[in-house]
């Protein structure tokens, strides 16, 4: 529990105190507190990716070093990207501050900061944006709701807009769909533009741009590591499986986040993959170069998705495959599904995907061409082309948390129960208000899952850390279940702090153990080594 | 902004243009400005300001189709899609902003949260807000309706019977009509909520009172007028039919009240296009609202997409091809 050191014990962190400061918020300056907060960028990855102002800095100095011209670049800035995203443009205008979106944040239910209501992240930069772009703001300043743009507010900025998730839960609560997570998207912008932005989403996203992966691993050593998988896989069924690598002619490309074959409990779904795809005979392939399905451009800009997203459609031609498969991941789909083919499409070398187990057309994708994983095993399930044997999962007590984009993005709720219901006996939903599209972050997601702001995601982490308690006392659950390569990072420090005794999974590892293959030796142990059954005490 | 100055502000504004038009009616002979000439220059601010609104939201394009998604997508035939909240065509979009714009769909989704001991979060249903917000503009609607029998001879069918049912419980003489009592009801606790909810409070603008207290004076002159303090309701007629006609003629005596009340009218709707209130053009152009979840079926197009700086697989091989060669992982140049 190492991660958890240092932070302040639940009890503490319980003390919430929802009533808002006497002072007004515009005269409430930030305070950068230790575990809430993000480090900021490396200056060489700013300069691996090219972007403006490279330098060290600190946000607990006085002097953030910015460019002399920051408040024209800032101003520019705004209006460039007020002509060209009318969902800024008319959500900078029509919040009629109502508050329904206020006690839907996650961070503000954690916190208590009112800040973190969507409403007020929002007004950070409304205010300069009436302040700067409206003849009521310019004229009466304060009285029409502007404030004059200083380097305070650049830190406010910099503080709300890395404690926003972009999760977008907000967004389904408001009466106009006002998305917040588009205004800290356009906010973070604007920040890149004076240089200022966080390590944990640039580094990865300087490696993914070099080596093709967020974690910057090298081809050579992600043939090592899903070989490694292989022998692992062979020792608890018996069974080898191949590891397609850049394969030219393959139908397929499967492409998922470098989560899933760097980091426990990540391995085991990769392995689940694996096995699944072995057991199917399909001709397919992982490549070496386009070895990340997560985009770390998305926490970044949106010209950073786009670079970053590109190899995907790009390596899909080089091999010539007929159309793509992804992993388990959250963000990811959020790119795929909502930017991958306005960015970097057509993809009219591409086949419209068709299963080659079952001969289903995923009529839903035929533009993108590019399948959940969840899709396609659902389809398999429903298809009976799997041989499954829920037993093997029998000690586990499952429940599933819904990611936010896959849930708020795609509306992706039915397959992966669908398949988790036919791999385990035991499977119970969190109460309505947390699951679904009202599902709650896992807090560490567009970038700030990293330890520095830990005290921050367990604030954040508080509402489905307490949803996951309720359904293990309630039905006893010891899994929750997920489909995203960050939670399978970020839930393990949640659960062991809002409710210890569960434990993190992704759904292919729960249906690799239940698949029951060709040729396989008796089970002893599950995926992660571990008995099949609880030892009896 | 405190909350004193936030709402004292636009109080104070509002009383003093109160103050203002009483004063002005009474002890001067401008009746023409405020019956003639501010009803048409309103007018004119808010049809021409609307306009620009709308035009100036409509001239960002929308590069990407970011729909809130709050129901099952539509993939596998035998996955029922929740088409309302999951939009698949042109067709189930409308009906989404139809429920969300007639009905207020998000609103009803409302929770409240309440941490408890234990700990226990836990997020109560919370419908209060869409009821008075609905009851609001419902009221605001109906109302605007029945007072087309003033700018219309004869009056349709379909006003007489919206003002029939309006007053089907027949209180008092004049009786008192439901969307009044509604309306009242209504923004009192849209006021109150603004002002004892501490979190509302504090997000809370001199934009967002301004409005309340316009309404509250023209809703509360206009029953004012009505019940206690009548005015000539057949100059009144006349006054509107010379309006809407371009022939604008002023019947002498109509009431001091009238001014007032149509005062606050021209003044909402003048201030209209240049405020919040124009969710009600906004609503419409909400890119998570308005387009559909067929992303992967059907492509969207972004104007200013341009090209940006890839790292391309040449480049890349180029870096690692020995060590590729090395592991046997297939190369495109020996
Ligand atoms: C398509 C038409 C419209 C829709 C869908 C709509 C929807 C909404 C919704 C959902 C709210 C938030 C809930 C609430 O506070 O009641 C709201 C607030 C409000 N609306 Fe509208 N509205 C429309 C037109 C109008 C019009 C024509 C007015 C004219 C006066 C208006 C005045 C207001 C006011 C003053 C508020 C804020 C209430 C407060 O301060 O709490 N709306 N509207
Ligand atoms: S729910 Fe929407 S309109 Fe209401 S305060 Fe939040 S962002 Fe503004
Ligand atoms: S997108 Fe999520 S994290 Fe960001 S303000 Fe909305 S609810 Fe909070």
């Amino acid at each position: 529990m190492s991660e958890l050191d240092g932070v302040p014990k639940p009890e503490e962190l319980l003390k919430i105190d929802y009533q808002p400061p006497r002072k007004g918020w515009m005269d409430t300056p930030v305070n950068f507190k230790p575990g809430t907060y993000n480090y900021p960028a490396a200056s060489k990855n700013h300069k691996i990716l090219e972007l403006p102002f490279p330098r060290e800095w600190s946000p607990m100095e006085e002097d953030w070093k910015l460019p002399e011209n920051w408040k024209e670049i800032v101003v520019n800035g705004i209006a460039e990207r007020l002509s060209k995203y009318r969902s800024f443009k008319v959500f900078m205008d029509i919040c009629v501050r109502c508050g329904a979106c206020a006690d839907k944040c996650h961070f503000f239910l954690g916190s208590g900061d009112p800040k973190n209501m969507p409403v007020l992240r929002a007004e950070l930069l409304r205010s300069i944006y009436r302040k700067e772009f409206t003849a009521a703001g310019k004229v009466l300043g304060k009285l029409a709701g502007g404030r004059e743009l200083t380097p305070t507010v650049i830190k406010e900025w910099f503080y709300y807009f890395y404690q926003c998730t972009e999760c977008r839960r907000c967004s389904v609560f408001c009466p106009y769909g006002i998305d917040t997570a588009e205004i800290t998207m356009i906010g973070r912008e604007l920040l890149y533009l004076l240089g200022l932005g966080i390590n944990w989403a640039l580094e990865p996203a300087a490696k993914c741009f070099m080596t093709g992966n967020h974690l910057g691993v090298y081809p050579h050593t992600l043939k090592d590591t899903l070989e490694f998988f292989a022998d692992d896989i062979e020792d608890i069924t018996g069974v080898r499986v191949e590891i397609p690598l850049n394969k030219k002619g393959a139908d397929i490309l499967f492409v998922t986040p470098s989560g899933d074959y760097f980091a426990d409990p990540g391995t085991f779904t990769c392995m689940g993959y694996l096995i699944l795809f072995h057991e199917l005979g399909l001709n397919y392939t992982w490549s070496t170069y386009a070895s990340e399905g997560g985009n770390f451009g998305l926490f970044t800009s949106h010209e950073m998705i786009k670079r970053l997203n590109a190899k995907i459609y790009a390596e899909a031609k080089r091999l010539g495959v007929k159309w793509i498969l992804g992993g388990e991941c959250g963000h990811m789909w959020r790119v795929i599904h909502q930017y991958m083919d306005t960015m970097n499409g057509p993809a009219d070398f591409l086949q419209e995907p068709v299963s080659p187990i079952t001969g289903t057309k995923f009529e839903n994708a035929k533009s993108t061409k590019m399948v959940h994983i969840m899709e396609f095993t659902a389809d398999l399930i429903k298809h009976n082309k799997l041989k499954l044997d829920p037993s093997r999962n029998d000690k586990l007590k499952v429940t599933f948390h819904d990611s936010c984009n896959p849930a708020r993005a795609m509306g992706i709720f039915e397959e992966p129960r669908y398949v988790i219901r036919n791999v385990c006996k035991e499977f119970y939903d969190m109460p309505e208000n947390t699951i679904k599209e009202k599902t709650f972050c896992c807090a560490g997601g567009a970038g700030l899952g990293n330890d520095e702001n830990m005290e921050m995601r367990l604030r954040g982490g508080l509402p489905r850390g307490n949803a996951v308690k309720y359904v293990q006392e309630k039905h006893g659950v010891n899994r929750l279940a997920c489909m995203c390569a960050i939670d399978r990072a970020t839930l393990v420090p949640l659960c062991d702090y809002w409710a210890p005794g569960v434990q993190v999974t992704g759904i292919h590892e729960m249906v690799a153990n239940a698949l029951v293959l060709k040729g396989e030796k008796e089970r002893e142990t599950d995926l992660r080594g571990e008995p099949l059954k609880e030892l009896e005490e | 902004m405190t909350f004193i100055m936030s709402i004292m502000l636009p109080f104070i504004i509002i009383l003093f243009l109160l103050l203002l038009v009483l004063g002005v009616v009474s002890y001067t002979h401008l009746e023409n400005v405020f019956g003639i000439f501010i009803p048409y220059l309103a007018l004119a601010i808010f049809l021409m300001g609307f306009l620009y609104r709308i035009l100036s939201w409509a001239k960002s394009p929308v590069p990407f189709r970011i729909t809130t998604v709050c129901g099952q997508e539509k993939s596998l035939d035998w996955i029922k899609a929740n088409r309302l909240e999951s939009p698949f065509t042109t067709l189930d979009v409308i009906k989404r902003l139809a429920l969300e714009v007639l009905l207020f769909r998000s609103l009803f989704r409302n929770t409240n949260t309440e941490l408890n001991e234990g700990p226990k979060l836990i997020h109560w249903s919370a419908k209060w807000l869409w009821l008075a917000g609905l009851t609001f503009h419902w009221s605001f609607f109906i109302i605007l309706t029945r007072h087309l029998r003033f700018f219309t001879e004869p009056v349709p069918f379909a006003i007489q019977f919206i003002d029939k049912l309006d007053n089907l419980f027949e209180i008092g003489v004049p009786a008192l009509y439901l969307t009044d009592a509604l309306i009242v009801a209504a923004i009192t606790h849209l006021f109150l909520r603004r002002v004892l909810v501490p979190k509302i409070r504090y997000v809370s603008l001199p934009a967002d009172y301004f409005p309340l207290f316009l309404l509250f004076c023209i809703i509360g002159s206009g029953m004012f007028m009505r019940h206690i303090y009548k005015v000539d309701l057949i100059k009144v007629k006349e006054l509107a039919l010379s309006l809407i006609s371009f022939r604008p003629a002023l019947p002498e005596g109509i009431g001091v009240l009238f001014y007032v009340h149509l005062f606050f009218v021209c003044l909402l709707i003048a201030y209209f296009p240049f405020s919040k209130l124009m969710h009600l053009g906004g609503v419409f152009l909400s890119p998570t609202r308005n387009l559909a979840n067929n992303n992967r079926s059907k492509r969207h197009i972004n104007p200013w997409n341009y090209p940006v700086k890839v790292h391309t697989y040449e480049e890349y091989e180029d870096e690692f091809r020995e060590k590729m060669k090395a592991a046997e992982i297939p190369v495109d140049k020996e």
